[in-house]
């Protein structure tokens, strides 16, 4: 029964009226930059990072969790109505859902794809509360080279998961590891790579490196050729789905959220991919197969219940193993660093209210979101008829006070536009910033676990190779790359991800 | 740097099966030349610090290795970059890059001196100009409004330590 007095400690910790106001502004705030084209939650979410340190540790975490699922729904709301998905997790949804919007549907479709991504977020949550233990458990007996093989299979993931080339996302990757080492060696405390610069002896700030290349340099893409956005809304009636729905609806809504759980858990999977993935079997075992593109029931509420589902489970391996799965999950990271919490599968056993907290509050948030959406969706349709021009100026604005309030250090400032430069630069040349920014978030860490084992092994690289759990990781990191690689699946892939 | 790899990159072409379209993405090849370049940075930077052994790694080793391998992402790239189809870069954010990198370091210079309202008023009005569309009308009500937001939210609600007026303004 611990799983229960977990739980009721949980929901203690996250029913209190101060970190529900927390999860409230964070599923709202989500919500608005979901529906918003040109912000997402990545950038979102570094941007309030520093302003998170005013708060207690498990309001901050609560928050920007919100943020983050809060988003999904309000990128599946814009997909639905205008075809536009906010977030790229919502792309599949935009293909079935916008048919059904057309047909007169829009409101059935939203009610759907509510309903399946309460469902799923239901349900993950209670495997989140369910597996995270154990798997705490496995960790805590994780050595150095457990750590440096997972972390591995989750950069591996990451260039995966990239749109584009594998060879570039790979460079992103190598290249963000090398950006994470700047400042000075753990070991020796000699200072490398600072160019001489006193404020880089500390590393590159990650805040500033965050919102340099996800958010400036996505203003900057926005700006290459304005357009007015022709917002052509229909009203949005009879949100309640019909008695067919409802038969059409329930199978779709179960595997999606059986796909989505699994391939969230994986390190560099989430919300993306299970939605992806989630359209494909739904396509693939229908009756009508023709239904698909033309406004199927299936093809919403299988992909939004998977992509919900997904986006839950990936907080497993932040919580258990201090592991990001996205950036986001990188950014949460960052977020409990600066709280002077040490991630890793200690915070369960040494902050149970904290780890409790989160998870009671993802069903929370979920259920914030489905009784606030459904009225308000009136509302977010009019935010969509803002122009962008009149929003940027904003974000430029929290951006340089966010980034100024981590230390009030005005080097950090400099490093934002440099970093906004380097960002579009690399979008231009069709390089992913993802891989980037995790490959940073690991560097120091990869390169500590890598030093310790080989001390640890006096020098033998085989350790990585001799320890079970330690090779199952290097193979499964291997077989990904090596699909990835293959034509005939990068084809695939191509296609897949030809949306954006 | 590209130059030094540029035989190679003509070697590699040489072989024949790539002789009809031997036009070369530009994309890709300034993407490859900046990972050599970056990596080579890398590699010369490292190299000056203690390597080690594989045993005892020094904090020279591992950046040493990274940036190997991303001297040879950079030469695949610019490879690949001969053999895909090119696509055109599209428009260059010109007016934007202008208006909103600097808005950031603005803020930085004038934040402690001037106070956090003017330098967010000033900061929010150059990046506002960022857009051909913006007018100026619109530009003074919009960053007015979004000052008198964050003055609010920043600074009186969640109380960061921001000085509201500066020094510079006789305060």
């Amino acid at each position: 029964m611990d799983l229960l007095n977990n739980l009721v400690l949980g929901f203690a910790t996250a029913a209190s009226p101060y970190n529900l106001l927390f999860c409230f502004i964070g599923v709202i705030l989500g919500t608005l930059i979901g529906v918003l084209p040109g912000i997402g939650a990545t950038a979102t979410i570094a941007m309030l990072l520093p302003i998170t340190f005013q708060l207690e540790p498990v309001s901050s975490l609560i928050m920007l969790a919100g943020i983050y699922y809060g988003a999904q729904y309000g990128g599946s709301t814009t997909a639905i109505l205008i075809n536009m998905p906010g977030e790229s997790s919502s792309a599949v949804t935009a293909i079935d859902g916008y048919q059904m919007a057309r047909k007169g549907r829009a409101g059935a479709a939203l009610s759907i794809a509510a309903i399946g991504s309460f469902f799923a977020g239901t349900v993950s949550t209670i495997l989140v509360a369910v597996f995270a233990p154990p798997l705490t458990a496995v960790a805590l007996r994780f050595g150095s080279p457990e750590y440096f093989s997972l972390m591995i299979v989750g950069l591996v993931s990451s260039v995966a998961l990239a749109h584009g080339s594998v060879v570039k996302a790979l460079g992103m990757v190598v290249l963000g590891l090398l950006l994470g080492l700047v400042g000075t060696d753990i070991y020796t405390g000699t200072p490398r790579f600072n160019l001489g610069i006193l404020e880089l002896s500390d590393g590159l700030n990650f805040v500033a490196l965050a919102v340099g290349v996800f958010g400036i340099a996505e203003i900057l893409r926005n700006l290459e050729n304005e357009h007015d956005r022709d917002v052509m809304i229909k009203k949005v009636t009879n949100l309640w789905p019909t008695r067919q729905d409802w038969k059409e609806m329930t199978a779709p809504i179960l595997r999606g959220t059986v796909i989505g759980s699994a391939l969230g858990i994986l390190p560099g999977g989430g919300a993306i991919l299970a939605s992806f993935a989630s359209y494909t079997v739904e396509k693939r075992i229908s009756n009508t197969p023709g239904e698909f593109g033309k406004g199927a029931v299936a093809g919403v509420a299988g992909p939004e219940s998977a992509n919900n589902a997904g986006a839950q489970t990936s907080f497993i391996p932040m919580l258990t193993l201090g592991i990001p799965a996205n950036p986001v999950m990188a950014l949460m990271i960052g977020a409990m660093i600066i709280q002077g919490i040490v991630p890793g599968p200690n915070v369960a056993t040494e902050q149970p209210a904290l780890f409790w907290g989160i998870i009671a509050s993802m069903w929370i948030g979920n259920l914030m979101l489905i009784l606030l959406n459904l009225p308000l969706i009136g509302l977010w349709v009019k935010l969509l008829t803002i122009p962008y021009y009149m929003l940027f100026p904003a974000i430029i604005a929290f951006c340089s006070i966010g980034v100024y309030s981590v230390n009030s250090n005005v080097f950090d400032l400099y490093a934002v536009a440099f970093f906004g430069l380097i960002g579009y630069g690399l979008a231009k040349l069709r390089c992913e910033p993802a891989p980037l920014l995790l490959g940073f978030v690991l560097g120091p860490l990869l390169e500590e676990h890598l030093r310790r084992a080989m001390i640890m092994s006096r020098g033998d690289p085989m350790t990585f190779l001799n320890r079970p759990i330690s090779l199952g990781l290097l193979l499964l990191a291997a077989a990904v790359l090596v699909v990835v690689l293959l034509p005939s699946i990068r084809k695939k892939r191509d296609e897949v991800f030809v949306e954006d | 740097m590209g130059e030094r790899f540029r035989p190679f990159f003509i070697a590699s072409n040489g072989r024949g099966e790539h002789m009809r379209n031997l036009s070369f993405s530009s994309r890709d090849l300034i993407c490859g030349a900046l990972f050599i370049f970056i990596g080579l940075f890398f590699a010369i930077q490292a190299y000056g610090l203690e390597l080690g052994t594989a045993l005892r790694m020094g904090p020279g080793y591992f950046p040493f290795v990274l940036a190997g391998i991303l001297i040879l992402l950079g030469i695949i790239v610019i490879i690949q970059g001969t053999q895909l189809q090119h696509e055109p870069m599209g428009p260059i954010a010109w007016r934007g890059m202008l208006f909103i990198l600097p808005a950031p370091i603005l803020f930085g210079l004038t934040v402690r001196g001037l106070g956090f309202v003017p330098s967010l008023f000033l900061t929010g009005l150059v990046a506002a100009f960022a857009s051909t569309k913006m007018r100026p009308g619109t530009a003074l009500l919009l960053v007015g409004g979004l000052t008198l937001f964050s003055v609010i939210v920043f600074s009186y609600a969640l109380g960061l330590p921001f000085r509201r007026f500066g020094p510079w303004l006789g305060q």
